[in-house]
């Protein structure tokens, strides 16, 4: 990991993260941030989904070859599942998808998994913060360094 | 495709930070949007009218509302514009304050940048949504109520008194919950004896009632308005088709364990009725402590006495299963253990005790006959001191919220302790005293002229023992001065807690609880009876603690929502199930695996997958699943998506 990504004179790095929420947990943990007004960097980009386990491996890689430089999935805690067990199901498929993403070259840190319940506003915040963080740590997405070779 | 974008200001909400022209500018140019138009809020009528007129006059065929979340104003704008024709599916929300402008109040720019992606994202969502009708599917009209205090009590009569069956299920061996524990009741000083034990008995009498006693909910499946329930039902070692309610097993019963209904004031036996007035009043051995239970054999004394011939000690817990077409949640509170409290020598002290216990010891059917003693030696306590706020308002120790009913029963235990020790003295220590309801702050008026109490303002720093004495040390803020009391009985009013088990019983429901374990309700201040899974309610102190007065006026509340929804015959379901493309399945069964609801079959004659609407709950795993995108989600396609994280993830 690059230790220090913004190098003189040059603009800061804004990384663009796109977050699939789950809208029974996470959608609402992210309402609830703003509600209170909670302050968190505007890179992470959301869709509402039904269920984290509605994520299919392709919608995480088209984010990335779209130029995303980072993922985030936001699923209810294990055992709160609104249709029981489907983040178990996105659990087990963000495994298959790290795998596909070391083979293109992508470091696998870029993709996030995270359980976040409607209370849990709070949560979501740190996560925005320190989620955005890393990725801008760890620079652009290599891949799109790749498309303008 | 003729698309309608609307950007709501909601006042200075999304107005003060993000850059309304800006917005509208840039939607405007992104293809398929036709119109574009703000206004300051959008949810008002003259908002929802604008919304409908252009409608018509554009002859707009999509729109997307650009304002707060979809779970606050969804519903509102579908049915806006399905007023004027145009299908309710055909209408998206794009959340730009909770997602946009409330989080990045400090950057604009930023925010503004990031509600133009998201209102295109949803644009390119609604171009692709199909019309849809509402499935309609058939209701049981039954309910279940779980927990049975008052609120249970209360919302199980509203609903059966309608002519709907209820089941309601209840964990311990009565019905009656903490009310049945109170002495008197604020701010009328009516006995819990006069006025819940009547509701109790009609509750038992009841046709439309099936009162489960000592069950447990143990399994949930199903959706709103077919529920499907498992009901464990616990051993109770009794008969209680014989038992008539005697006592005279307890009587004889040689086993002696601390009464929960007195909350360690008292002792009850082995097998016990929880209280005189119990309903269903009838008798339950406690497995954990029959001699005959614990060591299979001997004893039996129960048996040999019970002139019914009651008592099976071979009793087996039985599962049940009822259908209901929606639930409601009742399972109150609890308090703070005061042993937690170790500054105030809870747990320590025989004489510092939770005011749960101080009511029992005030109750006139309680263990005392209501002659005001103190635990450690019997002697009548000539000065007490109530501690408010033991455990409440303190963030930084235990729970941040004030527990709402403490100021009020503090007040009124200081007056019946003033009636049953008239030569007593009460002081009492409080931050604040909160009187907010009808006849509350006259209530509070009363207590301080006939109870001659001496309200201190300040906290108690701690209380220890010296010389035999209970030396309370706090602080009188208005005087800035120490005060030492020495007290001969310490009552503290421990903070109100979620039940035990809340969390679990939340996981089987599939609800949420909030940070501490209170049930989460669908919008605090709109939605305060409803969860987020249509169908199921909360009525009473399980959403956060409340009075009597307000749980009652809650828990019909509860009723009328659950009496609503069961009004009709069939109700109107999400049409967002998943299809099948018959020309792309191949019959691999992959889906068939990742659904949780066995909703999808592989034809055997054609070999492609086929759906039961009626099982499918729309989570989405099979499209997930799918190798070929032949299965799919109603509007949520491949397609949209694939066109939104375009949109999302570019810079």
């Amino acid at each position: 990991m690059a230790e220090k990504s913004v190098e003189e004179g040059k603009e800061k790095f804004e990384p663009v993260i796109v977050g699939f929420f789950c809208r029974w947990c996470t959608s609402e943990a992210a309402d609830l941030a703003g509600t209170i007004r909670l302050q968190y960097p505007p890179n992470i980009r959301p869709i509402r989904v039904m269920c984290s386990g509605f994520i299919d491996p392709i919608y995480v890689l088209k984010a990335f070859l779209e130029g995303a430089d980072g993922v985030l999935i936001g699923g209810c805690h294990l055992g709160e599942c609104h249709y029981i067990n489907g983040n178990y199901k996105a659990q087990t498929r963000v495994k298959v998808i790290k795998e596909v993403m070391k083979s293109l070259g992508l470091e696998e840190e870029r993709l996030r998994l995270e359980w976040i319940s409607t209370s849990e506003g709070l949560k979501f915040a740190e996560v925005a913060n320190e989620f955005t963080e890393q990725i801008r740590r760890m620079g652009p997405n290599p891949l799109k360094k790749l498309k303008r070779e | 495709m003729r698309v309608g974008v609307f950007v709501c200001h909601c006042g200075r909400n999304i107005a003060g930070t993000l850059n309304i022209e800006k917005i509208k500018e840039e939607v405007a140019k992104h293809s398929g949007v036709v119109h574009v138009e703000d206004y300051i809020f959008m949810c008002s009528d003259p908002g929802q009218k604008l919304i409908r007129d252009r409608i018509k006059e554009k002859n707009l065929d999509a729109v997307v509302v650009s304002a707060c979340s979809p779970s606050l104003h969804e519903k509102t704008f579908r049915n806006n514009a399905a007023s004027v024709g145009l299908n309710p599916y055909k209408v998206e929300i794009a959340n730009i304050r909770e997602w946009a402008s409330w989080p990045h109040e400090g950057k604009p720019e930023e925010a503004t940048e990031k509600a133009i992606k998201i209102i295109k994202a949803t644009v390119e969502k609604v171009k692709s949504n199909i019309p849809l009708e509402p499935l309609s599917v058939p209701v049981t009209r039954k309910v279940l109520v779980i927990g049975g205090g008052i609120a249970g009590i209360q919302a199980s009569l509203d609903i059966a008194n309608a002519g709907l069956e209820v089941y309601l299920v209840e964990k311990k061996p009565s019905i009656g919950g903490k009310m049945a524990q109170f002495s008197e009741t604020f701010p009328t000083l009516d006995c819990p004896q006069c006025i819940e034990t009547p509701k109790m008995t009609e509750v038992a009498n009841h046709p439309n009632i099936h009162l489960y006693a000592y069950s447990e909910v143990v399994d949930v499946s199903g959706f709103v308005g077919n529920f499907k329930v498992k009901v464990k039902r616990k051993a109770t070692y009794v008969d209680w088709n014989k038992c008539t309610g005697c006592s005279e097993c307890a009587k004889v019963c040689p086993v002696k364990v601390s009464s929960e209904y007195d909350v360690g004031v008292s002792q009850r036996k082995a097998i016990y009725i929880m209280f005189p007035q119990a309903v269903p009043n009838k008798a339950t051995i406690d497995p954990e402590h029959c001699l005959r239970l614990v060591y299979g054999k001997g004893c039996g004394l129960c048996a040999k006495t019970c002139p019914a011939g009651a008592i099976n000690f071979e009793q087996k817990e039985k599962i049940e299963e009822i259908d209901v077409g929606a639930i409601i949640v009742a399972t109150g509170f609890d308090v703070m253990d005061p042993s937690l409290l170790t500054e105030y020598g809870g747990g320590k002290y025989k004489d510092v005790i939770s005011a749960l216990q101080f009511e029992r010891i005030l109750a006139p059917s309680g263990p005392t006959g209501g002659k005001v003693v103190r635990p450690s030696d019997g002697k009548e306590p000539k000065t007490v001191v109530f501690v408010q706020c033991a455990g409440s308002r303190d963030p930084e120790h235990y729970m941040p919220y004030c527990s709402k009913v403490c100021c009020m029963y503090t007040a009124k235990q200081a007056l019946l302790y003033k009636h049953a020790v008239p030569n007593g003295h009460a002081y009492v220590f409080y931050i604040d005293v909160r009187t907010d309801g009808k006849g509350y702050e006259e209530f509070y008026e009363r207590v301080l002229r006939e109870a001659e109490a001496t309200y201190l303002r300040g906290k108690v720093a701690e209380i220890y023992k010296e010389d035999g004495k209970l030396k309370v040390l706090g602080v009188d803020t208005l005087t800035g001065k120490g005060v030492e009391i020495n007290a001969d009985l310490v009552v503290l009013a421990t903070a109100a807690v979620p039940s035990e088990g809340i969390k679990e019983l939340a996981k089987v429901l599939r609800i949420q609880t909030d940070e501490y374990g209170w049930l989460k309700e669908a919008h605090l201040k709109l939605r305060p009876l409803e969860t987020a899974t249509s169908g199921i309610f909360i009525a009473g102190a399980a959403q956060f603690i409340r009075d009597i007065t307000d749980t009652v006026s809650h828990a019909s509340g509860a009723a009328a929502k659950a009496l609503s929804l069961l009004s009709r015959n069939r109700i109107e379901r999400e049409p967002l199930v998943a299809e099948v493309n018959e020309e792309i399945c191949s019959g691999c069964g992959n889906c068939v695996e990742a659904c949780t609801y066995q909703a999808i079959k592989i034809d055997p004659e054609t070999n492609i997958a086929k759906i039961n609407t009626a099982l499918c709950e729309g989570c989405g795993a099979c499209q997930a699943s799918c190798p070929s995108a032949a299965i799919q989600l109603t509007n949520s396609y491949k397609k949209q998506l694939f066109e939104m994280i375009s949109i999302l993830a570019k810079e």
